[in-house]
């Protein structure tokens, strides 16, 4: 992985709601279908509210990015969870000076 | 590699998007339109049609690639042109009949062509006329209320005072009843809401209805505007009730920071996919109708009962400058109007006091002096002296002439409404109760014409 960090291109996976077993199961098994890989995890119960974050590489991806957003927030309605993708840019623009 | 951005982080972006109506609320693609002048003017229509297209024939694709990439939606695509007096002025026959119907023409073709690009609105119908008006300008005006009656995506402006150049007094008693026709000319005044007449007028204002491409910029130019008065209202709304201003300023300017990063993020990739240049960012808090993206309910959560009572203007010059301040170190280019807009039929805060009796026309003057624009979406009734609506023109382009800044009125006359009848547009234009206005006629003062001298720049008191 690390041989080639700057073929890199890097996106978060947001996943909101109410914690209950398997999200992370069957969060991983849509990503991998869709051949991305997951790079790092984290997650956290914040106001009552489940939210995981994943960090993920879509170099290898078979969707772009917006086709990957209608999929996964397809994926959400059917198990009950808001989920959402964005480019890892954003998040370093807005946070980080 | 490790997610280098913490969860609070992410899950607060998630949010302002989300629930909070952050978005990019117009990329407007500016393209110059002189070098397709010519003294044949069916030459000039070709020229123009191929060019508008051939620029904007990627942009709208392109700026859903961008929305869809980030996930920050793009709201409104829009494109400015080159004021279309300087543009037509060659093709013009001197007779004036003949030439007001070539300037109404122009205007279809510009509604043709902002329909086939896929776009919300064009702009640019308009003029600089700060100190007079050429017979090219004159021509302009005269078709304004037809031009813009009669087209759908065509927003046109005037510029009719400057701090270097005082007030074109001759200019504001015309446009008076230029707003007048036009508002009766069109269904519920919904003209009118096209048109604006400025003092100090930017070159690269994204927002419209007074945006244009100005001969000072380069041939084709991204700018873009941000939005997020919902994201301030929420900040300022979860901070502790006697949290001093100062630390409301600052929590403002960290939020003003944010959405503007991401906002130059978003620009700049939209720019480098279109092959143009990233002009500038406007900063602007531009309220929609939704509930909660309103300008009016910040103040009235920094602590007013109802904006527009005292302390109103006071809470808008804390909000103007901690944006400002914000945005500028977020954004290499700040441009445009960069402030908070306060357009009273879009903000259903400031709609609410409007229909409370609260906001005032006078109080609402006062605010002008420290908010990013002006008189902005004032339905006003319909029966006003066309002297009156030049008078309140005046009085605003006066503040803007008089502190270097600018400022715009948007008067909507709506026929057949009186003072606290409300009018309804939808969408985005949103719904108001109609302003009273002063009984008091201004005839004489608006008939002397003339010009108001540029003001020293000195003993400021």
């Amino acid at each position: 992985m690390s041989s080639n960090e700057k073929a890199k291109d890097l996106a978060v996976v947001l996943v909101v709601g109410k914690d209950r077993s398997g999200i992370v199961a069957q969060i991983s098994d849509f990503l991998w279908k869709e051949e991305i890989n997951i790079e790092d995890i984290s997650q956290k119960i914040m106001q009552g509210i489940f939210v995981m974050a994943m960090l993920v590489d879509l170099a290898q991806a078979r969707s772009d990015l917006g086709v990957l957003s209608t999929k996964l927030e397809k994926l959400g309605d059917k198990i009950g969870l808001t989920i959402q993708i964005q480019h890892h840019r954003i998040f370093e623009a807005m946070h980080r000076v | 590699m490790p997610l280098n951005i913490s969860l609070e982080e992410i899950y607060e972006t998630w949010r302002m998007t989300e629930k909070e109506h952050f978005d990019i609320r117009a990329v407007t693609l500016g393209i110059n339109l002189l070098p397709c002048v010519s003294d044949d003017f069916d030459t000039l229509c070709r020229r123009v049609e191929k060019k508008i297209l051939a620029t904007a024939r990627q942009f709208v694709k392109r700026a859903e690639q961008v929305d869809a990439k980030f996930g920050i939606p793009i709201i409104n695509k829009r494109l400015t042109i080159t004021p279309a007096a300087l543009v037509l002025a060659g093709a013009l026959t001197g007779n004036a009949g003949e030439d007001r119907r070539r300037a109404v023409e122009f205007a279809r073709l510009l509604d043709r062509c902002a329909a086939a690009a896929g776009v919300d609105f064009l702009g640019g119908f308009g003029t600089l006329a700060e100190k007079g008006m050429s017979y090219a300008d004159q021509v302009l005006v005269d078709a304004i209320p037809e031009a813009l009656g009669r087209t759908e995506k065509v927003c046109g402006f005037i510029s009719l005072a400057s701090s270097k150049a005082g007030i074109n007094m001759r200019g504001v008693a015309r446009i008076g009843t230029i707003i007048h026709e036009l508002a009766h000319g069109s269904e519920n005044a919904i003209g009118a809401a096209k048109f604006v007449v400025f003092a100090n007028a930017v070159s690269d204002n994204p927002f419209m209805a007074g945006g244009f491409h100005g001969v000072q910029e380069a041939d084709n130019v991204l700018n873009l505007g941000i939005s997020g008065p919902g994201v301030v209202r929420r900040v300022v709304e979860a901070a502790p009730r006697d949290l001093a201003l100062d630390e409301i300023a600052e929590i403002i300017k960290k939020t003003a920071f944010k959405i503007t990063r991401a906002g130059e993020l978003i620009g700049r990739e939209l720019a480098r996919s279109l092959g143009v240049r990233f002009g500038s960012l406007d900063l602007s808090l531009a309220p929609t109708t939704a509930v909660g993206d309103s300008v009016g309910r910040i103040l009235e959560a920094m602590g007013l009962e109802k904006v527009g009572t005292h302390g109103s203007t006071a809470a808008l010059a804390l909000l103007t400058d901690a944006v400002k301040k914000g945005g500028l170190m977020a954004s290499g280019h700040v441009g445009g109007l960069s402030g908070a807009f306060i357009p009273v039929s879009e903000d259903v805060g400031l709609s609410e006091a409007v229909r409370s009796g609260a906001l005032t026309i006078d109080k609402l003057e006062a605010m002008t002096t420290v908010c990013s624009v002006g008189l902005d979406m004032i339905p006003v009734p319909g029966d006003t002296k066309t002297t009156t609506l030049a008078a309140i023109i005046a009085d605003e382009l006066a503040i803007g002439v008089m502190n270097n800044k600018t400022t715009a009125v948007r008067l909507i006359p709506v026929p057949g409404k009186k003072a606290g009848e409300m009018v309804s547009w939808g969408g985005l234009l949103g719904e108001a109760w109609i302003l009273p206005l002063h009984d008091e006629n201004s005839d004489y003062f608006i008939w002397r014409k003339g010009r108001i001298p540029a003001p020293v720049t000195s003993f400021r008191n």
